[in-house]
């Protein structure tokens, strides 16, 4: 018994820190595997992870029609499809927002976009809090594993939202050339201002 | 006797003096970071905000009043813009100025918020609006990564006095 306590104290202390040092919101860490989900496309066909067998992981990115921030990084989310879907990353763009508190983004506003790659609503918003999504544009790396996808990375795109061409540091780029790699993303978690998601009003 | 002309004058220097002394400095982060540690017994709210977010516009008065409602006691509200410092003449001055605000404000110019935005706060994942509130002598804090009411900011304060 007395040799168990500090062992016991141990196990107690790694579950107490498992709770403590995950977030307040909860949501996906690098490492986590991400719940498949399905969703509406703009065509009004549903999406699912699993329908890509070719994909070799995917770019989520949670985004809208009416954040400035998501407007400015419009552009460069469609490079990033451009760059990564021929190399098994597709872009798949989710917009979390209520149309009832942002009338822009409504299904209907959504249809406007004509995106070469999926652009979801999420009605429910269960999949933006199953990420932890919190701001547009919020940005999400998964690589498959088997029938899994993990996260690998989470955050900003890049390190200028005002200019493309002022751009020093492209965060996502950086990570996804060691993810394809087949290394864990060195800076594999980055922060970037953005609008607040319009959650359904209790 | 005094004539219209300098009575008009007056008039009109009453009216335009709330935008004086309301300038916007443009500050980069080690700034910021040193007002924030500043040790003083003095309650700091820091909200964190952009004229081209709606909810940020839309809770802005609530800062004012409590501002104006804590004039005599040691509390500081500190608006930091992060519009782009591109913006300061054509959208953040005409908007401080229209709106007139008495709270000070500051734009802060740092392009990336990877940089710094951990060193504000680590809980921020950076969604605008952001309220920071802090005594450094009591070494209390409260943030909020949402929009606040008049009674939520009211009541965050009150905590701190």
């Amino acid at each position: 018994m007395k040799k168990a306590l500090p062992l016991l104290t141990l196990c107690f202390a790694l579950l107490l820190s498992s709770f403590m040092f995950r977030p307040l919101a909860d949501g996906y860490q690098v490492g986590d595997k991400a719940a498949d989900f399905k969703l509406k496309n703009i065509d009004g066909k549903m999406v699912s992870l699993a329908d890509n067998k070719e994909a070799k992981g995917y770019i989520v990115v949670f985004t809208c029609n009416t954040c400035p921030y998501a407007k400015a990084y419009e552009n460069r989310i469609i490079q990033l499809n451009q760059k990564y879907a021929p190399q098994g990353y597709p872009v798949v763009a989710i917009n979390p927002n209520d149309p009832a508190v942002a009338p822009g983004d409504s299904f209907e506003a959504m249809k406007t976009k004509k995106y070469a790659f999926p652009y979801l609503i999420d009605e429910t918003q269960q999949v933006a809090k199953a990420y932890g999504a919190t701001r547009t544009p919020h940005l999400y790396v998964l690589k498959r594993q088997g029938d899994d996808f993990v996260v690998s990375y989470i955050g900003a795109i890049d390190d200028n939202s005002e200019d493309a061409k002022m751009v020093k540091t492209k965060y996502v780029e950086n990570a996804m050339t060691e993810i394809m790699a087949g290394k864990p993303a060195s800076t594999n978690s980055t922060k970037a201002i953005g609008c607040t998601i319009k959650w359904k009003r209790a | 006797m005094i004539s219209v002309k300098t009575v008009l004058l007056g008039c009109g220097l009453l009216l335009a003096t709330p935008g004086f002394g309301q300038q916007v400095a443009v500050i980069k982060f080690p700034e910021l970071q040193q007002r924030l540690a500043r040790a003083t017994d003095t309650t700091y709210v820091i909200n964190f905000w952009a004229t081209w977010c709606g909810p940020c516009v839309k809770e802005l008065p609530n800062f004012e009043q409590v501002r104006s409602a804590n004039a005599n006691k040691k509390v500081k509200v500190l608006l930091v813009s992060l519009d782009y410092a591109s913006q300061l003449d054509k959208k953040v001055k005409p908007f401080v100025k229209q709106r007139g605000l008495k709270s000070e404000v500051v734009l802060l110019n740092e392009p990336d918020p990877n940089s710094w935005l951990e060193k504000v706060d680590p809980k921020w994942s950076g969604s605008l609006p952001f309220t920071l509130i802090l005594n450094n002598k009591t070494k209390k804090r409260a943030t909020f990564e949402q929009e606040l009411s008049k009674a939520e900011l009211t009541a965050a304060l009150q905590k701190f006095l």
